[in-house]
């Protein structure tokens, strides 16, 4: 890649070409993923109750929500707020509670905390029942303990929309990872569409403004993944890889952001990237791909009834490793920033010197993460591209060396 | 606060298990960073092929370690 001899050639008109389908696909994911409803059924909840904090206050909320059940209304609210008032005596400090709270998917888009109150946005909960209908109300209206609307609330253990009488319903909610989604969307949309027409405009001028900016990664992956992966396929697949790249890329920045939805860190977003990635192998793939599962030319047959299962279970296995390594590593650098954080609290409670003192080290380090972190956002994005640009090279690659097989 | 032993066996798994994960991590990530740098000392004209190789590789490595550190993350929260 020589960028100061970049001369446009007719490849770039192609890169045009890409760059439109690439906002499609965009779109594409992004709209699959806001009505899928993928966020609700795939979540592997890694923090749903990360209450590790004192068993007995959780053990204490169940007994409450348990109660509420049976018991009367009025008993039970009562037991509750002593159950609560107990919580708030005890714990002062609850670090997984704050860790969770950042991490996690919610109804509200809180930036920051006054007086105990969250001070954010509560957005629009969409919520489709095939007996009930649609519904759209605000987070707001069933925020508060007790509250409902028509028949709907929150379940203040798990955080997620109930109801009571075990009606069936999906939640389609536009949640905080859903508006990050939308916003990132628009952001991809609202710089590429601008650099597209300035490629079309003049495609054989030197990039200006912000397409300067843009050029060298679109560069770098269409020719150090695109190209050495695919081969003379390549512009098939350059607009698919283009999309993962900028599309995760600008996805873990904005997480970054504080206040910013933990977007990439979510295994419902992780799911469908390595699920069209899944797709992709499996409607381009040859002959060649799957004689090599089910028969690996060149080995001897009572090996094959090991080696089979071992191929099938890589065609899964591979899109399912992508999925875990970009959600585990997002996940993993926030709750590490945040811990770093935390640590000033938890000490400050112990005394104030001791808190201070915490502050400037974790102030400190916290920087160097977020410095590791902004490599890291970089680096997750480019690995993501490039192995889906291998899986899917393996599935199309045309072999011409068979008869050294035989 | 008194946990129960199986609970706090658990979390000593977790917290086992979290650490083996790195170790195991640590090593392989060590042993593909060692060789590389030794590729590129030799060969330094070849630096980028070099670089992306390795970035795949160490992916491949840490996302085996990141399976490892997950499981015990369900350990805790779940």
């Amino acid at each position: 890649m020589n960028l100061t001899t970049f001369a446009v050639s007719k490849n770039d008109v192609s890169l045009v070409k890409g760059l439109k389908n690439t906002l499609f696909i965009g779109f594409l994911v992004a709209f699959t993923l806001v009505f899928s409803g993928l966020n609700k059924a795939l979540a592997i909840d890694v923090t749903t109750a990360a209450a590790v904090q004192t068993t007995a206050v959780v053990a204490a909320e169940e007994a409450t929500h348990e109660a509420s059940h049976d018991a009367t209304a009025n008993a039970a609210e009562e037991k509750h707020g002593e159950a609560a008032h107990e919580g708030a005596a005890h714990e002062k400090f609850n670090p997984s509670e704050v860790i969770k709270h950042h991490v996690k998917d919610a109804y509200s888009w809180d930036f920051f905390e006054m007086d105990g109150k969250a001070v954010g946005f509560d957005l629009p909960c969409l919520v489709y029942s095939p007996k009930l209908g649609l519904n759209c109300f605000s987070y707001a209206k069933i925020k508060e303990h007790g509250t409902e609307f028509e028949g709907y609330s929150i379940d203040h253990l798990t955080h997620k929309i109930t109801r009571e009488d075990g009606e069936k319903f999906y939640d389609i909610s536009i949640t905080k990872n859903v508006v990050s989604l939308l916003i990132s969307a628009f952001l991809l949309l609202f710089i590429f569409i601008g650099v597209a027409r300035k490629y079309a405009k003049n495609p054989n001028s030197a990039p200006s403004g912000f397409q300067s900016a843009i050029e060298p990664l679109i560069l770098m992956i269409q020719e150090d993944v695109a190209k050495p992966m695919l081969g003379k396929k390549y512009l098939k697949f350059l607009p698919y890889l283009l999309t993962l790249f900028f599309f995760i890329w600008i996805n873990n920045l904005l997480g970054l952001i504080p206040g910013g939805a933990n977007l990439t860190g979510n295994t419902s977003v992780t799911a469908v990237l390595a699920g069209v990635t899944f797709f992709c192998i499996m409607a381009f793939s040859n002959k060649h791909y799957w004689g090599h599962i089910f028969a690996m030319p060149g080995v001897p047959k009572f090996v094959l009834i090991i080696l089979t299962p071992v191929e099938i279970l890589g065609i899964f296995i591979k899109p399912f490793a992508l999925l875990i390594r970009l959600f585990a590593n997002i996940l993993a650098g926030h709750m590490i920033i945040l811990t770093v954080v935390g640590l000033i609290f938890i000490t400050a409670e112990m005394s104030h010197g001791l808190g201070w003192g915490t502050a400037v080290f974790s102030m400190v380090f916290g920087v160097f993460m977020f410095s590791i972190e902004l490599l890291v956002a970089f680096v997750q994005a480019y690995i993501f591209t490039t192995l889906s640009a291998l899986f899917i090279s393996e599935a199309v690659a045309e072999h011409h060396h068979e008869e050294a097989h035989h | 606060m008194l946990l129960d032993a199986t609970l706090a066996l658990a979390y000593a798994g977790a917290g086992i298990g979290a650490g083996l994960a790195a170790i195991a991590a640590a090593l392989g990530v060590g042993r593909i960073g060692a060789s590389a740098l030794e590729s590129i000392a030799r060969q330094p004209e070849a630096t980028g092929d070099i670089r992306t190789n390795m970035i795949i590789m160490a992916a491949f490595v840490e996302g085996v370690a990141l399976l490892g550190v997950l499981t015990c993350m369900l350990i805790v929260f779940k």
